[in-house]
């Protein structure tokens, strides 16, 4: 008879296991979907963690890859991680991401062709808030009305989707783009191109705002009276009310902090890797920051290191794909299991396994 | 617009959602949140769609449909009830996974025709004109999901097992006391709404659309959902939300189709939106009615 038993507090051992435990069940079971699939498991394992990193042709690519897909995932996951702390769960941030490409993406291409250095920190304010703006509406719902924010932010993804398409096929449409949709290319415009800062290394200023983005929120979460407040709200929100903790103001907060790190994402993609407003620019990576928030235990250290391995998985499946002929949807599967492995090993991590002989009473 | 037509295919658009949301409004009243929906709806329709193009028998694909997403739900069972995971992040994970096994599994059915169930015509009935032609001329899963409605209803009202899951869903603790299976119940509750999801997503792939592609629920999980809050979890609120909600989809299509002049994509984001703008009334309202454990673990604990 297999009993759990409540830790009074969740254990710090088995909080930083849990992840890497995580990690080796998923290569584990992963290795045995590839086997099923007719594919070497060994290999397509090393394809996907190791090859992105060393392989000798290709290392060369991909290395600098980790960032670029590292960036967006990180900078959305740490807006996530503070809402979630506070149990306020924006799962819209696909939405918020999108958004804020299209709004900054729509400044910019206003001035066009200005050569102005402010242009794009004008840009960058302006994806920051478009995704505020659109995180802001299941914030007023949910303050105002009681609305729940799950649905809320997850049906405004589908809304985002469908501006994104008329935006991309009609109103921010090149002019020289001979009728095709899509907007201008930003990698041809010098003056906004969000380029590499430190050729072959990925950085560009995306990474260097997720960098930040790490550095306030750890500073916010661990030293600032907000952070106090909205780990609170989270662990104990009657106790959180009764010391004068507003509910309103937090959700206003975690909301806005996360919808506006996901806008400046968004801004950065568009203008950087993805160079421009297409239909599907965006690739859920508003989702995976979900996986992201999780793996990283909602700590922004273990937000950095989840989304490099995020990021990695993402290379890695695509050299799998091409060198192995493995389908672009077992990537997917492999960062969904990842999630759910980590959620079950959680179990140690707030409670204590006894196993008792038989059954007392 | 043909008005006969128009209810006709209300009523299909409306079944999937309507199948889904009553399992999940079962779930709910047991006192579980299950945000997976959207993944099992998914993984029910490729499977359905496999199951039929294997075996040339929609009813079987429904079957395997039903099936496989209960067994896929039943992880979310294992690791909220007994490794007492958190039931949002749980649920959001279930989503993900089905999501990519769906599409791992569909990658070699695009674009491959299943066979779909033929129309059941309702002996009498469906000679009536206008009513006829309406009501009675549809497939055999239009009519297993009202008769699930209906099912839903009386077994949670006049059956001791119906109360019993009440009871679970409204409080655990004293379920519990009362020497309830808190937990078997809840795994039951799960791998029901599991089931009627596989269904949903089924009927997505075999009737609605028909065909596979990959994420073609497209965010039907997430509005069976919504219509479960719209419903105040009533299983008669369910019936008419998923209608309403049918009705706004068919109409939204049949003016893109007429070539009417407002844009594409505000139409296409029209159900989405108007999903919202239900949440919104209804909360506004202040009934709510939700079970009183709903998203709470249970730990017995001593």
């Amino acid at each position: 008879m297999i009993r759990l038993e409540k830790r009074p507090q969740p254990s710090r051992l088995w909080t930083i296991v849990t992840p890497l435990l995580a990690v080796v069940l998923t290569m584990v079971v992963g290795g045995i979907m590839f086997a099923l699939l007719g594919k070497p498991p060994l290999e397509a394992i090393r394809t996907i963690f190791w090859d992105p990193l060393f392989h000798p042709q290709f290392a060369g690519y991909s290395r600098p890859q980790l960032l670029v897909k590292a960036g967006p995932l990180i900078l959305i996951a740490i807006g996530l991680s503070i809402g979630f702390k506070a149990g306020i769960w924006n799962i819209g941030a696909e939405g918020q991401y999108i958004m804020g490409a299209v709004c900054g993406a729509a400044v910019g291409l206003a001035f066009y062709p200005s050569e102005s250095v402010l242009l794009f920190p004008l840009m960058v304010v302006a994806g920051a808030l478009g995704g505020w703006a659109w995180a802001m509406i299941p914030a007023v719902l949910k303050t105002r009305f009681g609305t729940n924010e799950i649905l809320v932010s997850l049906m405004l993804v589908y809304v985002a989707e469908n501006i994104l398409a008329s935006a991309s096929a009609g109103w921010l449409r090149s002019p020289e783009g001979m009728g095709f949709p899509g907007s201008r290319n930003f990698k041809q415009w010098p003056a906004v191109f969000n380029d590499e800062l430190v050729a072959n290394t990925g950085m560009h200023w995306g990474v260097v705002a997720a960098f930040i983005a790490v550095i306030g929120a750890y500073a916010l979460m661990a030293r600032h009276i907000q952070g106090f407040n909205i780990r609170l709200t989270g662990e104990a929100p009657r106790a959180a009310r009764f010391s004068g903790v507003s509910p309103v103001r937090i959700v206003f907060l975690c909301l806005g902090i996360s919808g506006a790190l996901a806008g400046m994402a968004g801004l950065f993609e568009v203008t950087g890797p993805a160079g421009q407003i297409t239909i599907d620019f965006n690739s859920g990576y508003g989702f995976t920051a979900i996986i992201v928030a999780f793996l990283g235990r909602l700590h922004p250290v273990g937000i950095l290191l989840a989304g490099l391995l995020m990021a990695l998985t993402y290379i890695g499946g695509e050299l799998a794909q091409l060198m192995l002929g493995l389908p672009g949807a077992s990537i997917q599967l492999f960062q969904g299991m990842l999630l759910f492995f980590l959620l079950a090993t959680d179990v140690f991590t707030n409670y204590r396994i006894r196993f008792a002989k038989g059954e007392l009473a | 617009m043909d008005p006969v037509l128009l209810v006709a295919s209300i009523m299909v658009s409306a079944t999937p959602i309507l199948l889904a949301a009553i399992g999940e409004m079962v779930v709910e009243k047991a006192g579980v949140l299950n945000l997976g929906v959207e993944g099992m709806m998914i993984t029910g329709a490729v499977i359905g769609f496999a199951a039929a193009v294997g075996t040339g028998s929609p009813v079987l694909g429904f079957a395997a449909a039903a099936l496989g997403a209960a067994v896929l739900s039943l992880t979310f069972g294992f690791l909220t009830q007994y490794l007492l995971s958190n039931q949002v992040a749980t649920g959001l994970g279930l989503t993900l996974v089905g999501l990519g096994l769906s599409a791992l599994v569909g990658a070699g059915f695009e674009g491959v025709r299943a066979p779909g169930p033929g129309k059941l015509w309702i002996p009498g009935l469906a000679e009536i004109p206008v009513i006829g032609p309406m009501f009675f001329r549809h497939d055999f899963m239009v009519y297993v999901s009202l008769l699930l409605v209906a099912g839903v209803w009386a077994f949670l009202k006049f059956t001791r097992a119906g109360l019993i899951l009440r009871a679970v869903g409204e409080d655990h603790e004293s379920a519990h006391a009362l020497g309830y299976k808190v937990v078997r119940v809840r795994m039951a509750a799960i791998f029901f709404g599991g089931a009627c999801a596989g269904l949903g997503g089924a009927y997505v792939s075999l009737v609605r659309v028909p065909q596979w592609t990959e994420g073609m629920t497209a965010g039907a999980g997430w509005i069976a959902l919504a219509i479960v809050v719209f419903a105040s979890w009533r299983p008669f609120g369910v019936l008419i939300g998923a209608y309403l909600f049918g009705g706004v989809t068919v109409l939204q299509l049949n003016l893109q189709a007429a070539g009417a002049n407002v844009p594409v994509e505000l139409l296409s984001m029209s159900p989405y939106l108007i999903t919202i703008l239900v949440l919104v009334v209804i909360s506004a309202r202040g009934v709510h009615g939700a079970p009183g454990s709903l998203g709470r673990s249970f730990h017995a604990s001593a």
